[in-house]
């Protein structure tokens, strides 16, 4: 186990500027998850952790060494890949044990390793399958086991769960969540998925354009989002943003579920109405033309283009100029 | 849906079968029928069918031996196994590595040289037999089976390369990177993942080398003096002479170089047919 320190770290593809110092200290046994639009960054990061892509300046640590020049297989941690990247003419327990082959363990140290992970993850049964010969979330074990297998200091995960079924990936993230509980790793996992960031994370590392937006626990970045990117990112539906709401400087940020309708000064029209079962999102439109969204239990007691007023239980203000929370 | 094609459709696809299977199977039973007949004659019109057919011409054949009783015959072979056999051996040491690197490094001229193997296939062995046996001369390998391996084994590097190039880029780079993290220097990677996926490819190279060197007349009978050196196509050529023709012989000797080819690619067949359809599928 280990800590993981990114210091002024930049990475840069030829005139590409990717990542563009980013700082930040992962402590040990921490699950940290990466989030952020397509593109900002985030497979970089990790990438650099690996040592799958070479780091342009600044510092990297695992532990208390500097690893910008040490080979992947040097840095003691190990990866999931988003297409699993299991070998195609191995058998399961030859992939779980290729890094002990590899590293010339006897033969009956890997076998029992193998073995225990796979009475972990419950894959004893497919030990002499190929991956060909499996369903995607038994492979995506299978990666996993390959992983654990190693007993790395520090695991990468990229969108790990991503090629599964909705119903899968909720059943993979518990799982997930289980084997952090009991190896207690560091883990760096790469998602798009909003619940699956907020149900996994000890804290979240919010990505936008090679820089970091905020690094805190979810509920952190949930209640006190460090600025516009981070408030309308986290969170759904996301935030309302209500620039020239009279007397107000500030840019105001409402979550949906804040919005209280019936009494308050501002008015508004209500657009669309759409039910999620418990709760209804509430379409409307200031008078001004912007539209907000409100989220009320069901069965919600507008409907539409009906005039309703709003007041909010709950707002953020953020700085105009420099978007950043005030 | 598909409809199932209709009785005429089918009957006029089956007489077009028979009719190019016969096409393409003639020339062969001719050969089989004119060296199970004895005489040496060439064997014309009419069915091939072999009048009092004997295995005469394979004995004649088998049997040749020179002035000093060295069994001629099985040297041959064995020289044309040898040849053959290194030629693929050293073809795909060359093949696969620089194939690999071509695949995976950016490198200066890379464009170039996939372009250099290319054009140095545009050349006919006759224009290479000179010049390459002047070269062979100077190194004192003329006459050599280790010259014509290496002269074999440099024709053939061009198309390997290309083919396996072709097969490694579609090998996904997750999987090295995936083999790195796990401990694996570069050419424990290579040898432990990447060349056991490419091995349908790696069975198309190999056997094209095979054959290449197996069939290959110009540069065997250029490069090759001494009878006890030639490789199986140059002795059959000496069945063809100024006297006249002992076709008998000739057929026999075809048919018998023919055979471990034929072998070879029943073995290899499976590997063969996924080699040649490989990326149309992603597993
Ligand atoms: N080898 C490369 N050469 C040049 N640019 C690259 C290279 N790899 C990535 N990039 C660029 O770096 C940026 C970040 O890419 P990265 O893959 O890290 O994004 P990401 O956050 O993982 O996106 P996604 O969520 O879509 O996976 C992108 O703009 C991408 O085009
Ligand atoms: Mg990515």
């Amino acid at each position: 186990m280990a800590t993981v320190g990114f210091q002024a770290l930049h990475k840069r593809y030829g005139d590409t500027h990717v990542l563009k110092g980013i700082e930040a200290q992962v402590e040990d046994g921490e699950y940290v998850v990466l989030v952020g639009p397509s593109g900002c960054g985030k497979s970089t990061l990790l990438r650099c952790v690996a040592g799958l892509e070479e780091i342009s300046e600044g510092q990297l640590t695992i532990g208390d060494r500097v690893v910008n020049s040490l080979a992947p297989a040097e840095r003691d941690v190990a990866m999931v890949f988003q297409s699993y990247a299991l070998y195609p003419h191995m058998t399961v327990a030859e992939n779980m044990g290729f890094a002990l082959r590899v590293a010339g363990r006897p033969r009956e140290e890997i076998q029992a390793r193998v073995a225990e992970v796979a009475r972990m993850l419950e894959l004893e049964p497919l030990l002499e399958r190929l991956p060909a010969q499996m369903s995607g979330g038994q492979r995506q074990r299978v990666a996993m086991g390959r992983a654990i297998v190693r007993q790395p200091a520090v695991f990468l995960f990229d969108e790990p769960l991503s090629n599964l079924d909705a119903s899968l990936r909720t059943h993979m993230r518990v799982e997930l969540k289980r084997l952090h509980q009991r190896l207690g790793a560091t883990i760096l996992h790469v998602t798009h998925d909003q619940v699956e960031a907020l149900t996994l994370a000890d804290r979240i590392l919010v990505l936008n354009q090679g820089i970091v937006q905020q690094f805190g626990s979810p509920r952190e970045l949930y209640d006190t989002p460090a600025n516009t990117f981070v408030a309308t990112f986290i969170g759904s539906p996301s935030m309302n943003m209500l620039r020239g709401l009279p007397g107000e400087e500030a840019i105001v940020g409402v979550r949906p579920h804040d919005v209280v309708l019936g009494s308050g000064e501002i008015s508004a029209t209500v657009d669309v109405v759409e039910s999620l079962g418990a709760e209804a999102l509430v379409h409307l439109q200031l008078t001004d033309g912007t539209p907000m969204v409100a989220q009320v239990p069901e069965p919600a007691s507008v409907k539409p283009g009906d005039a309703v007023n709003l007041a909010f239980a709950k707002v953020h203000r953020f700085d105009p100029s420099t978007e950043r929370r005030l | 849906m598909k409809r199932a094609p209709s009785t005429p459709i089918v009957v006029l696809v089956h007489v077009g079968l028979v009719v190019f299977t016969v096409v393409a199977l003639l020339p062969v039973m001719w050969v089989l029928s004119m060296a199970l007949t004895p005489s040496q004659a060439f064997a014309s019109g009419g069915l091939p069918i072999p009048t009092n057919p004997s295995l005469a011409n394979f004995t004649d054949v088998v049997t040749t031996v020179d002035e000093d009783g060295t069994w001629l015959f099985v040297r041959q072979l064995f020289n044309s196994l040898i040849v053959s056999a290194s030629t693929s051996l050293v073809g795909l040491a060359l093949a696969t590595t620089a194939a690999y690197a071509l695949s995976r490094w950016e490198m200066p001229g890379k464009d170039r040289a996939m372009s250099a193997f290319l054009i140095t296939q545009m050349f006919p062995g006759v224009v290479m037999a000179v010049p390459l046996y002047l070269l062979l001369d100077e190194v004192g390998l003329l006459d050599t089976l280790t010259g014509l391996v290496l002269v074999y084994a440099t024709t053939t590097v061009p198309f390997s390369v290309w083919t396996l190039k072709g097969y490694f880029d579609t090998v996904p780079r997750d999987l090295e990177e995936a083999a790195m993290l796990d401990g694996a220097n570069r050419w424990q990677t290579f040898a432990w993942v990447i060349l056991p996926l490419a091995r349908p490819a790696l069975a198309v190279t190999g056997l094209f080398s095979f054959m290449s060197a197996w069939n290959e007349f110009i540069l065997a009978a250029t490069l090759l003096g001494d009878s006890r050196s030639y490789t199986l196509p140059v002795v059959l050529q000496r069945y063809v002479s100024d006297q006249g023709t002992e076709w008998g012989h000739f057929a026999a000797g075809a048919v018998i170089v023919s055979i471990p080819v034929v072998l070879l690619f029943f073995a290899l067949q499976r590997h063969f047919v996924e080699g040649l359809t490989a990326g149309a599928v992603k597993g």
